[in-house]
């Protein structure tokens, strides 16, 4: 299509979405309003069975199916981006010899904050039927933490502290302990995913049933595959290149 | 004043396809379209809100705003930077397999 | 409505604005991660703080990171 049309059909159809939208917009409820039923009944449910995390709660519990379909788009995009990242046959990696110098700073900085990342990414994903977070927050902030080495300048330690088939294994396990959960449900309680662990004290690290492995799983499953496809970018972007 | 948090959703996600169409390079494309998208998540999380009310974890005094569109922009969030991996992996293949990424060159290229 | 929301509301749709008028991806990378930045604070005031911890991790870090390295590979492969 030339630049012309594509402009064309641009400003007809983006007119048409604005106004159908302001027309749609105007009989929403009110921002900021009073009337929430889906609220109303959600955090009834999400009380009675040990999740002080409502948003947990509605994730892998209520609407645990739902997210199962998400995973598994997530699933799906990274091992496409990975096939589509792997070194074809005419590539070669070919790591720099010298890296790239660095403020003694800032590889400080990176080496203490790594650690502490790392912990709050786990905080992050075993909490999360009790404060924000869960399995997939959780997941990334892990996925990032691990990414503070290439900050602190150590390109070849992050490979060597990374070996990615692990962690395209551990995210297949991630993707797999879910649907395996989702099936322990069907057999022992008669429907998918049901939540059939014990409920346990609301608060309790171990409470709230299933949510709590869930969130494990999807934190699994999320931090390989950010991981997955960093790398892939990274050894792109730093260390593949094209022999003739 | 009340309809400008639907209506900065709309305006997001316009203002994305507005950039797609203008893009001359395919990676500023792809960015154009996570901006369309983020359009959603204020979208939902507008809808959401209750004025005065907090955050939906228990503890909290008083009424809590909507949990069920939390948890909708929540997977939306993750699942976009996934599948803008997946494009961008995208593009770097047609700069490999084209040597551009300029949209109007790859349109003379293949006629 | 609360000054803050509304001043947050219009910082979301001014950045997205600029992210997508800046022409050179790998300046767009940084305003890509203020936006995400931005978006952050707004999903904050919403009362949303597992959004915004999801958000500020892939808005403001993983994905400009990406783009920065598929623009790196991009160029790259030009000369």
């Amino acid at each position: 299509m030339s630049r012309r049309a594509r402009w064309v059909v641009f400003w007809l159809g983006g007119l048409g979405v604005a106004v159908l939208f302001v027309l749609a917009v105007l009989r929403l409820p009110e921002f900021g309003g009073l009337v929430h039923p889906y609220r109303d009944l959600s955090v009834p449910a999400a009380m009675g069975r040990s999740s002080p995390n409502v948003v947990s709660s509605i994730n892998f519990d209520q609407r645990a199916l739902d997210t199962l379909g998400e995973e598994t788009i997530l699933l799906g995009s990274v091992v496409g981006a990975a096939a589509l990242l792997r070194p074809s046959k005419d590539e070669k990696e070919q790591l720099a010899k010298e890296e790239g110098r660095v403020l003694e700073a800032t590889k400080l900085l990176g080496y203490l904050l790594l650690p502490v990342t790392l912990i709050l990414g786990a905080d992050v994903v075993t909490h999360g039927h009790l404060t924000p977070g869960g399995g997939f927050q959780g997941g990334v902030v892990l996925a990032t933490g691990l990414h503070l080495l290439y900050v602190a300048g150590s390109y070849r330690m992050l490979r060597r502290l990374r070996p990615v088939s692990w962690y395209e294994m551990a995210e297949a396990a991630g993707a797999g302990a879910f649907v395996v959960l989702g099936f322990v449900g069907l057999f022992l309680a008669g429907s998918f995913l049901a939540n059939v662990l014990p409920w346990g004290t609301l608060g309790d690290l171990f409470s709230s049933g299933s949510v709590f492995a869930l969130n494990v799983a999807v934190g699994a499953e999320v931090t390989s595959g950010v991981v997955v496809l960093l790398a892939r970018f990274l050894a792109q972007a730093l260390s593949v290149r094209e022999v003739k | 004043m009340n309809l400008l948090p639907y209506l900065v959703a709309g305006w997001l996600l316009l203002i994305g396809c507005f950039g797609v169409v203008r893009s001359r390079d395919l990676i500023h494309t792809v960015v154009c379209v996570a901006i369309a998208q983020s359009g959603t998540y204020v979208l939902l999380l507008g809808i959401g809100f209750q004025r005065g009310a907090s955050a939906p974890v228990q503890g909290a005094p008083g009424a809590v705003v909507d949990p069920v569109v939390q948890a909708l922009t929540l997977t939306d969030i993750v699942v976009s930077a996934t599948v803008t991996a997946l494009l961008l992996a995208l593009v770097i293949q047609i700069s490999k397999r084209a040597g551009t990424v300029d949209p109007d060159e790859l349109d003379e290229l293949r006629g | 409505m609360n000054p803050l929301l509304l001043v947050a509301f219009v910082l979301v749709a001014a950045g997205a604005t600029v992210v997508v008028f800046t022409r050179e991806p790998s300046r767009q990378a940084v305003t890509l991660g203020v936006y995400g930045i931005l978006l952050t604070l707004l999903f904050v005031l919403l009362q949303a703080p597992d959004v915004a911890l999801s958000q500020v991790a892939v808005g403001s870090a993983v994905v400009p990171l990406m783009v920065l390295l598929a623009v790196r590979k991009v160029r790259g492969g030009k000369r």
